[in-house]
């Protein structure tokens, strides 16, 4: 036996592998985190202090959290062929209507601390925040797959109008939480690990197993790729469209939760500013198509946390914030130029000229 | 004699044309209605200054609303028009002030800036054919971005020109008065229609928001259209980032943020489709008077609250939309 059959077989399989759908957004990640690694040794340490764990790398976790929460739920609605440009709506709402729920009445508690003062136990302010989530989720829901409006102008509805309800419900100020029960769900830890990490963790694991363990996630597919074909093949393309988005109004609820319990405050005017739109490159650059049919939910985590890890690696290899921008942008023709059909074809003529040979 | 049916052709015509301008008209009732109902409940609503002045507060939207026009109605959309206007007013703002560049020198820059960046982004939806919704929000993090690149402070203009071109008042009937930026829309405006119903290139633009293969088997210079549709919004906008500087006086990396999605609710509720193929773009000028009377009645009554704006608008363009598809289905039907 000669090397060279062994080396083909090398090619073979690595070619096998880059057609697998998280080969380029890990491999992408891997490359931040190497650059990372070179510039900044002491990057992947991971230290325990007063038993939580301390690191860039819980940092770049724990940061990405609601990022990765909503990526997950839009993720669904795009492979349905729809989009949600409201997400950082929601986001706002829901932080809205926890912090009127609990208060934000500060009561001084012998001139050092505070008190923990809350005008409703704190499940039923979570549960309110994410029923109503829910209900603009489902809300756009029904707009699209009831009404028939395209999702883009369905959702933008909910984008201009939201933030309007939000700052409604806050009165146009910014509502200060003080309330430190409600602060565990962004800056806890349990275990030495973000309390968010779990929550994410947990969400996935629902988001999975209803998409890979049910036929849940083939009718998304199959209503994404063709919905005339999905209803005639007896789907309830209705019900599955309205519920994808409902699911992403309750993704960017949680994600609201997460967000005004880290800044221990709701403001409607700025909470989740954006977020549509890196949720939108999260989904986009963890391989999944903005024309629907088959996603990957595991690719828009990875895509959220290239999103946070590219943040954390400008920020600290010491260049201005207001780089990031720009970086992001230039990832998005990168990344979009590259998936396009006119450089896949281009490719494959590559490959097929060299398959011939 | 005729016989019946060619008598009634005429007739017919008529009542097609006028299922055609429906959502037109619907637009310019609601106008009416809003104005109307403005005029009997608060003195001194129903004058002219009023009216202009939903002009000279929203000249610039109506300027990057009447590129925003022509990409939907070609069945696309642009998410970077209030990034591209931050970047107008910075570049504008950083030249004049701390590289002492002449206006007359600068105005035109921006313009050519403006159309660059439009021209990029038509190149790349056109030729990679991606989707345009990605593309223009890789435009809007980029200009966004450049803009703080710049500098992440506000920047005040004291050059002269800007000054007395923000404060000039141009004489109108009646003892009323507009400024600079309402003769550049209303410029704008004649070029727009006259290009969009009096031009090859408007009715190429119909024909793409139709059916784009359609389009392209009857031979019309597709690609060629789409990179101009674009690199027009992007000069739309970047005039709309030289009214703003007018009108604010200075450049700012925050300027205009979210006016995009007030763009795209200006068309829409101007009766556009945003399936692409049918809007006019006296509709849009008529949307964003719809927008002006809001944000006015809101201010005349007082103790309502700035984000009622954003409240009214999504319902309105909640109410335009059912209204569209009502439109859809009876169309269908007749």
């Amino acid at each position: 036996m000669t090397p060279r059959p062994s080396a083909a077989e090398l090619l073979r399989r690595l070619r096998r592998l880059t057609r697998r759908s998280q080969f380029w957004p890990l491999a992408i990640l891997g490359l931040l985190l190497l650059f990372n690694l070179v510039s900044n040794p002491a990057f992947f340490s991971v230290t325990v202090r007063e038993g939580h764990l301390y690191g860039s790398l819980i940092d770049i976790l724990n940061r990405a959290s609601p990022l990765m929460i909503i990526a997950m739920g839009l993720t669904l609605v795009i492979a349905t062929h729809g989009i949600d440009i409201s997400v950082g709506a929601v986001v706002a709402i829901s932080g809205a209507v926890a912090a009127a729920l609990i208060g934000g009445e500060l009561v001084l508690h012998g001139g050092t601390g505070m008190e923990d003062v809350t005008q409703v136990p704190l499940p039923v302010v979570i549960l309110v925040a994410l029923g109503v989530a829910l209900a603009f989720g489902a809300w756009n829901g029904a707009l699209v797959s009831l009404v028939g409006m395209q999702p883009i102008i369905a959702t933008l509805i909910l984008l201009v109008a939201g933030r309007g309800v939000a700052q409604l419900i806050t009165d146009g100020q910014i509502i200060t939480i003080y309330y430190s029960p409600y602060y565990v769900i962004g800056n806890g830890f349990f275990l030495g690990v973000p309390v968010s990490l779990y929550i994410v963790a947990g969400v996935g694991a629902v988001l999975l197993y209803l998409a890979r363990r049910t036929a849940l996630g083939m009718f998304v597919e199959a209503i994404g790729i063709n919905p005339v074909a999905a209803r005639l093949a007896g789907i309830r393309a209705r019900t599955i469209t309205l519920a994808c988005y409902a699911v992403c109004g309750l993704c960017a609820g949680i994600a609201g939760l997460i967000v005004s319990s880290n800044v221990k405050s709701a403001d409607g005017n700025n909470a989740g500013l954006l977020f549509e739109l890196d949720a939108i490159l999260a989904v986009v650059l963890g391989g999944n198509s903005l024309a629907g049919g088959k996603f990957t939910l595991v690719g828009s985590v990875i895509g959220a946390l290239i999103i946070q890890t590219l943040t954390t690696t400008i920020y600290s290899a010491g260049v201005a914030p207001e780089v990031n921008l720009v970086v992001k942008a230039l990832v998005v023709f990168v990344v979009s130029i590259l998936q396009s059909q006119v450089v896949r074809s281009w490719i494959g003529l590559q490959r097929g000229a060299e398959g011939g040979r | 004699m005729k016989s019946a049916p060619a008598l009634l052709a005429p007739a017919l015509r008529l009542a097609r044309l006028n299922r055609r301008f429906l959502p037109l008209a619907v637009t310019v009732c609601l106008f009416a209605v809003l104005f109307g109902a403005g005029s009997y409940l608060f003195d001194g609503f129903f004058s002219l200054q009023v009216f202009l002045n939903f002009f000279i507060d929203n000249a610039f939207l109506a300027i990057t609303a009447i590129g925003m026009t022509f990409v939907i109605i070609s069945g696309g959309i642009d998410l970077s028009v209030g990034s591209v206007i931050a970047l107008t007013t910075m570049v504008s703002a950083a030249l004049v002030e701390q590289h002492g560049w002449s206006p007359a020198l600068v105005i035109p820059l921006v313009l050519v800036m403006g159309s660059a960046i439009g021209l990029l982004m038509g190149v790349v939806i056109q030729f990679f054919q991606i989707q345009a919704f990605i593309v223009t929000l890789a435009g809007m993090f980029l200009t966004r971005g450049l803009c703080y690149l710049i500098s992440i402070d506000s920047i005040t203009i004291n050059n002269e020109f800007y000054v007395d071109v923000s404060s000039h008042r141009i004489p109108f009937l009646f003892d009323t008065s507009i400024t600079w930026n309402v003769v550049i829309a209303l410029a704008l405006f004649a070029v727009a229609v006259y290009l969009a119903h009096y031009t090859r290139f408007g009715r190429t633009v119909y024909a793409i928001g139709g059916n784009e293969q359609s389009a392209l088997l009857m031979g019309l210079p597709v690609p060629r259209t789409v990179v101009l549709i674009y690199t027009f919004n992007g000069f739309c906008s970047a005039l709309a980032g030289v009214a703003f500087t007018f009108y604010m006086v200075s450049g700012y990396g925050l300027h205009a943020q979210g006016m995009e999605m007030d763009a795209i609710a200006a068309v829409v509720i101007g009766g556009t489709l945003l399936t692409g193929g049918f809007g006019t773009i006296v509709g849009t000028l008529f949307g964003v008077l719809i927008y002006g009377t809001i944000q006015t009645l809101i201010m005349f009554q007082g103790s309502l609250s700035s984000w009622w704006t954003k409240i009214v608008i999504g319902l309105l363009l909640l109410a335009s939309c059912l209204l569209q598809r009502l439109f859809e289905r009876s169309a269908r039907r007749g």
